[in-house]
């Protein structure tokens, strides 16, 4: 008797230990992640400038989003972005890892080097890719008139048809060294004696990547598709930096334009409606994500 | 009996070369930056692209102002504080999630760790609204808080998984010495655990170092941005300046750049380990 009375005081104590340290970090969580998410949606309900009331308007914003081709655009050059995420950077990624493993002479230095872009903010990188891409006075433009004397300036960023293809080359810049460093992990995982047995029956290099080092890295490269996937859904910084979604819209992007509608044009609801779009469409390839995690797991 | 074929030595060569000319991609602008933070314009415009010949310091002089040291200054409070309070907070929770055996802590963990597939981008609106509410709009802890709350579950989760792998028997010993659970904490689970600290320590403050969109939303007054903005606002002024631009960015850049230099494993293993999981 006496000794469950004390066990159960013991596990009250217990309960209240928890508590304690539950609270602090379960405040600030749940005011800014939990209770930001539900007022979202609950704006994205409204007619609200963010200065009056509010109008309560239902579904209307979500119908008039159906129909904006400003957001169809944006979801579409997000998709874009998703596509040439994983189609480019995964195998650039994938044969700067490999050739970093085979190389035996300044490894770490070649590493040390790779690694660079990620450290820049994307502020640094967005700034510093205007300037290179700059018409006049931009680098990018003096180098290819080394090769192409006579060649006419070209304003990358403000063509409508440039403008998208030169962000993505930042993008890329800035994101394949760490998917390089993500495979390049992997890499060291595929067990050497695969390579050994595979040499002496014979096979060479290019029999090697096909069936050994290319099913080996299925996970990896499923894990990096995915987690770029997720990132290039909500994309945002370095395209507000460098072109702001213009020209003309060309670059436009869900959360540049829920930017736009919202701290630009206030149009708070309608902007809401945006974010809760991009909430749903993020959730569900996370989960997507989730489920291909735990998949490789078991 | 081991030859080197001539196909091999050719492979060789090609690995290197492809090494080299990523190498040029990937380190070219840092070179680029470090080469003309030292021309002035007039040379910018004839020499881009070699050392200089004349050392020229002016674009120093332009960018260490105090106007842009405060950059630095807010940056480093925002980013060093928000890291502390996720220490305390995320590894108490971590703490309970891990060590505690009560239902309700199962459930709570799942809706923390959910919030890592939140974009935060999601909940800027109501964040900036409910900051011009609460009077914080303009100042840092309306900063701080936020950023610490985007960061907490990508925190718990690595640190619970990494509390949850630590023996056994060492909470064990320290209740057999008659510690409270508390002092285990304390004295045995978070110094232990330094790894994981680190991980989250080096994700999350470079995290919050490199914010922009609430940054942008959040901060108005110039003695409070932080250096995003700093950086922005002095290429908004200084536009056919560009060399002091250039100096500019690799000035914000530097400390994590010389962070990286000295510790680079763990900057690898941190942003890594910390966007997997995340």
């Amino acid at each position: 008797m006496a000794v469950n009375q004390i066990r159960s005081m013991e596990r009250k104590k217990l309960f209240w230990l928890a508590i304690v340290c539950i609270v602090p970090g379960l405040l600030i969580y749940g005011f800014f992640n939990l209770l930001s998410i539900c007022k979202t949606l609950q704006y994205s309900t409204l007619d609200w400038n963010g200065m009056n009331k509010g109008l309560f308007v239902g579904l209307k914003n979500y119908a008039k989003l159906l129909k904006d081709p400003r957001m169809s655009g944006a979801v579409a050059h997000n998709l874009v972005l998703m596509v040439t995420s994983i189609c480019i950077q995964l195998p650039f990624a994938l044969f700067i890892a490999m050739a970093l493993n085979s190389v035996t002479f300044g490894s770490k230095f070649f590493r040390t080097v790779f690694f660079l872009p990620m450290l820049f903010s994307t502020v640094a990188t967005g700034i510093m890719w205007q300037l290179f891409f700059d018409p006049m006075s931009g680098i990018l433009m003096k180098f290819l008139k080394v090769f192409i004397p006579g060649m006419k300036n070209i304003a990358f960023l403000a063509d409508m048809h440039k403008a998208m293809p030169a962000i993505l080359v930042v993008i890329c810049w800035q994101f394949i060294p760490f998917y390089m460093i993500l495979l390049k992990a992997g890499l060291a995982n595929i067990p050497a004696e695969l390579y050994e047995a595979a040499t002496i029956d014979g096979a060479n290099r290019w029999n090697c990547f096909w069936n050994i080092t290319l099913p080996q890295m299925i996970p990896t490269l499923r894990t990096s598709a995915v987690l770029s996937m997720v990132g290039s859904l909500k994309y945002f910084d370095l395209v507000w930096i460098m072109t702001g979604g213009g020209p003309q819209g060309a670059t436009e992007l869900m959360a540049t334009y829920m930017y736009k509608k919202g701290f630009v044009e206030f149009e708070m609801g309608y902007a809401s409606s945006i974010a809760s779009v991009m909430f749903v469409i993020c959730f569900v390839f996370a989960c997507c994500f989730l489920y291909v995690t735990r998949a490789r797991e078991e | 009996m081991k030859t080197i074929s001539l196909y091999d030595k050719l492979f060789k060569v090609a690995v290197y070369v492809f090494c080299i000319v990523v190498m040029v991609i990937t380190g070219f602008p840092l070179f680029f930056l470090l080469a003309n933070s030292f021309k002035g314009m007039p040379e910018y415009m004839k020499n881009v692209w070699l050392f200089p010949k004349h050392i020229y310091f002016g674009n120093y002089q332009a960018v260490l102002k105090p106007s842009f040291l405060r950059y630095f200054l807010n940056s480093f409070i925002v980013s060093a504080s928000g890291v502390m309070i996720i220490f305390v907070c995320g590894s108490l929770m971590s703490f309970a999630f891990s060590k505690f055996n009560f239902k309700f802590l199962r459930a709570l963990y799942f809706i923390v760790i959910a919030g890592m597939m939140i974009p935060i981008h999601t909940t800027l609106i109501p964040i900036y609204t409910m900051s011009n509410q609460i009077g914080t709009y303009n100042t840092r802890i309306g900063l701080i808080l936020p950023y610490v709350s985007f960061n907490l579950p990508v925190s718990v989760f690595i640190m619970t998984q990494f509390f949850r792998e630590s023996p056994k028997e060492f909470e064990e010993a320290a209740m057999i010495d008659g510690a409270s659970k508390m002092l285990f904490f304390r004295k045995i689970l978070v110094p232990l655990s330094a790894s994981a600290f680190s991980t989250v320590g080096i994700y999350t403050f470079l995290n919050m170092w490199n914010e922009f969109m609430y940054a942008l939303v959040l901060i108005d007054a110039t003695e409070k941005k932080t250096l995003s903005l700093g950086i922005r606002d002095f290429y908004g002024f200084m536009t056919v300046n560009i060399t002091a631009v250039l100096t500019a960015i690799l000035v914000g850049s530097l400390p994590v750049l010389i962070f990286y230099f000295v510790a680079q494993d763990k900057v690898i293993n941190g942003l890594t380990q910390g966007a997997i999981k995340g």
